[in-house]
């Protein structure tokens, strides 16, 4: 029996229900749970976040100033970006003017972790979805440097020596039994199409990107003053500039260690070009009839832009990372975004294990409740403690469902990229077109998993090239003679008024991200996150609109309903920070599977 | 050995979630009150995960301190050396984010760059279900034994860390100054004003048994094709 939702799509719950279910605890959660029809098809998905993060309930009556160290905790990878969109979320409520150099530092930072989860995101959590590194054992070395030579003649390592060495090293690696990061893979299952060749190339550039990414870090630990976990400041930026300074540890930001930067920055973008994106025109052009997974891409998109060029202007126009929305496929329009807007952004609950007074209603974050309310639907199979299968009539995740004018929306680098491309961004359209020639497919095709995967390899560069714009930016203004990195005027909570309320917002690697603060006597009376799997991995809402995880797995074939490769395929595309367990469970719930997802 | 040995010493949790913090919570007084010399390096490694493989890389013997949840009484200290490490870190149920630490080491395993020796200290936590809480008493009391063996073991590796004259002031820490655990402690709101609890899920539920024997079974694991290194 089929369900129309008022987005789009045709729900069928008839066939075989596919599980997906979670490990780890950064980010919360995520569970997914398919229907398959006699065909493989999918025809219904769910997606469900198994672990409440409770982290506005943490942030409640804490220091408004310290908000960022504990945002910063809330997941493992965009520790930065959490803390950047806290710190502007205070600076909005109170007024604090952030001097240029704390901008263009925070730019740097905040582009060096695009940079960086880009790059990690594709060679050590994606590309085994489409790379086969037991078949790369099957690999002509010498066809394989061949190969190399054609796609990226640049690239200085492409020897038939250097792929014999890494062949025998992956070889050996296997022949012991040890599969390390490659096992709990398919690598029998025919979706996997590369010829050994392209494989091995792959996985070579996959070791290559795990020694290069190091490398990257070091901008945000010279910047943010410390290893792992850097510093950030309301108010501007926690490092000192003196240019004349020698370089020792903790020492301020001298023109040796700008010149560092400069040369990670080169470096990075040497290797995106040289090798991300080849890699991805070279395996998007052996995929490229693989379109499934556009899901919301075509239809809803929405980015709230980052990265503004002057400090303290977070107009559309001054953001240099696209700002705008989407809605019902229409291409042609780019509808203006006001994070403010109490009639903009909202978040439901029907379907999410929280709370409101009234659940027809949608709350703005600024006026967000955060209630939890764990509550089975009468058609769940299992436990409270360990779910069999979901109801997805009745609440069934921890994620709220966040709308925009009431549209379910995706975020993310695709999202950015056709916001900016339907504006008329010179640089992105220039990306976007050379890739799809390359690839010899039209802009519909960009409406994928592969568009959003091939999307975030261009961001990759389009971040590098942009980092070198704002490290020449601060070097001038340094050499200007203004080298203020913050602003401590309002630093005392005396000088602040008893109540205000304010906003943050910044494009984090997986999407528009934004913190909605209210303080209170010094304090944090209310704290709001909207992160971007809130948006990508929303469950229903109260008008049956579906997420857009959910509507990017609809109609997609699983060859194997046993290994689940291509749900992984798509749910990767996002770049969910999160990872999952997959349980396949036949029409009567018997277990086919357990597989775990990467 | 001609040169010193490269040291880590890791901690690895989140603060945010009561006993889930002990590991970051043990390297931060490992800092306090002994004074590493510099091939010792000693880091809170949060919930990173193959952001941390170049730190493991570099190290060739490292010192792991975290909440480990086997279903064993609570604050029970469990310790497990060298090959067992990454076995136990994959073992179901045995804690809450490793599973990405597992997959950190096999990275920098592949990679050619492996320790020569491990020591993982773990912690039974006694709770996890505390939204911006903070160690338990019982765990809370594990960090200077946990210190203790640490040190010791090292000791036995010819790595020897000398006690400071005086501790380190809390700020001096490494430590950020807004997660000191004073501040984070003493600046944490009532119950009645912010919500503390809210899912039942956390740590092994009644109907997990924890082990009968555990030495037999990660003996039993080891020996298992996918229970070796990586």
């Amino acid at each position: 029996m089929g369900i129309q939702t008022p987005n789009g799509f045709n729900l069928d719950t008839a066939g075989q229900r596919v599980v997906v279910d979670p490990v780890t605890r950064i980010e919360g959660h995520m569970r997914c749970e398919v229907n398959i029809d006699e065909n493989n098809v999918i025809r219904n998905a769910v997606s469900t976040g198994t672990m409440w993060r409770g982290l506005e309930v943490i942030l409640k009556g804490r220091d408004p100033r310290d908000a960022w160290a504990f945002t910063q905790r809330i997941c493992g990878v965009c520790t930065g970006t959490h803390a950047l969109t806290s710190v502007r979320a205070v600076e909005d409520a109170l007024g604090i003017m952030i001097p240029e150099n704390a901008n263009s530092i925070r730019n740097i930072m905040q582009l060096s972790l695009q940079v960086h989860d880009h790059l990690v995101h594709f060679y050590h959590l994606h590309a085994l979805d489409w790379v086969n590194p037991v078949n790369a054992l099957r690999a002509d070395p010498k066809a394989t440097s061949e190969l190399q030579q054609a796609v990226s003649p640049s690239h200085p390592m492409s020897s038939p020596g250097y792929f014999r060495d890494i062949q025998n090293r992956l070889k050996k690696f296997v022949e012991s039994g040890q599969l390390g990061p490659f096992k709990n893979g398919y690598w029998t299952n025919p979706a996997y199409i590369l010829p050994p060749e392209a494989d091995l190339m792959a996985v070579t550039h996959y070791l290559e990107a795990l020694d290069f990414q190091k490398e990257i870090m070091t901008v945000r630990t010279i910047f943010g003053g410390k290893d792992t976990h850097p510093n950030w400041l309301v108010g501007g930026v926690p490092c000192a500039i003196n240019m004349d300074g020698v370089m020792a540890a903790s020492a301020p930001i001298n023109m040796e260690r700008l010149n560092y930067v400069r040369g990670v920055i080169d470096r990075s973008l040497t290797f995106i070009e040289n090798v991300y994106i080849p890699d991805i025109i070279a395996i998007g052009n052996l995929y490229k009839g693989w379109l499934y997974g556009g899901g919301l891409s075509g239809k809803s998109i929405l980015a709230y832009g980052d990265i503004p060029d002057k400090a303290n202007d977070y107009s559309a126009a001054n953001l240099m990372m696209p700002q705008g929305a989407i809605i019902d496929g229409n291409l042609k329009e780019v509808l203006p975004v006001d994070v403010r807007d109490p009639e903009q952004i909202q978040e439901f609950v029907p379907h999410s294990w929280y709370k409101y007074p009234d659940e027809a209603k949608g709350l703005h974050p600024w006026d967000g409740i955060t209630e939890p309310n764990y509550q089975l639907g009468p058609n769940a199979k299992g436990t409270r403690t360990d779910i069999r299968e979901i109801d997805e009539r009745a609440k069934y995740s921890w994620i709220k469902a966040p709308r925009w004018r009431g549209h379910a929306m995706e975020v993310g680098p695709l999202a950015r990229y056709v916001v900016g491309y339907v504006q008329g961004h010179e640089e992105i359209k220039e990306q976007v077109d050379s890739t799809l020639r390359a690839l010899g497919v039209p802009l519909g095709a960009l409406f994928s998993t592969l568009g959003r995967t091939a999307a975030r390899a261009l961001e990759a560069q389009w971040a590098a090239r942009k980092q070198v714009y704002f490290m020449d930016k601060l070097i001038a203004t340094i050499k200007a003679g203004d080298s203020s990195t913050a602003n401590t005027e309002k630093w005392d909570p005396k000088s602040w008024p008893a109540e205000v309320k304010g906003v943050g917002f910044t494009e984090a690697p997986r999407g528009a991200l934004g913190h909605w603060i209210r303080i209170k006597n010094g304090r944090i009376e209310n704290y709001q996150c909207v992160v971007p799997t809130t948006w990508n991995g929303s469950p229903r809402d109260h008008a049956g609109n579906i997420g857009a995880f959910e509507a990017s797995l609809m109609d997609t074939k699983v060859e194997r309903p046993e290994e689940p490769v291509e749900i992984l395929r798509t749910i990767h595309s996002f770049d969910p920070c999160l990872a999952c367990s997959t349980h396949v469970m036949g029409p009567d719930g018997r277990e086919l599977a357990n597989v775990k997802v990467r | 050995m001609d040169e010193a040995p490269s040291v880590l010493v890791l901690g690895i949790g989140n603060l945010l979630w009561a006993d889930e913090g002990f590991g970051v919570r043990a390297v931060e007084e490992f800092h306090r009150l002994y004074e590493a010399p510099v091939n010792v390096r000693v880091m809170d490694g949060g919930t990173q995960g193959i952001y941390l493989v170049q730190h493991i890389r570099e190290a060739d013997l490292l010192v792991v301190f975290d909440a480990v949840d086997y279903g064993l009484p609570p604050a029970a200290m469990k310790l497990v050396e060298d090959d067992e490490v990454p076995a136990f870190l994959g073992v179901k149920k045995i804690s809450l984010h490793q599973t990405g630490f597992q997959e950190v080491l096999a990275m920098a395993q592949m990679m050619g760059d492996y320790p020569d020796h491990l020591l993982l200290v773990g912690v039974q936590p006694v709770e996890l279900d505390d939204y911006g809480g903070s160690l338990r008493p019982a765990v809370r009391d594990r960090i200077e034994p946990a210190i203790e063996i640490a040190i010791d073991w090292l000791g036995r590796q010819g790595v020897s860390i000398a006690k400071r004259a005086a501790p380190l002031a809390e700020d001096e820490t490494l430590a950020s100054r807004e997660m000191r655990i004073g501040v984070y402690e003493s600046c944490r709101p009532l119950p009645e004003q912010a919500c503390r609890v809210g899912d039942e899920r956390l740590l092994a539920d009644a109907d997990f048994a924890g082990p009968v024997d555990f030495e037999t079974e990660i003996g039993v694991l080891l020996r298992s094709p996918a229970g070796g290194r990586g």
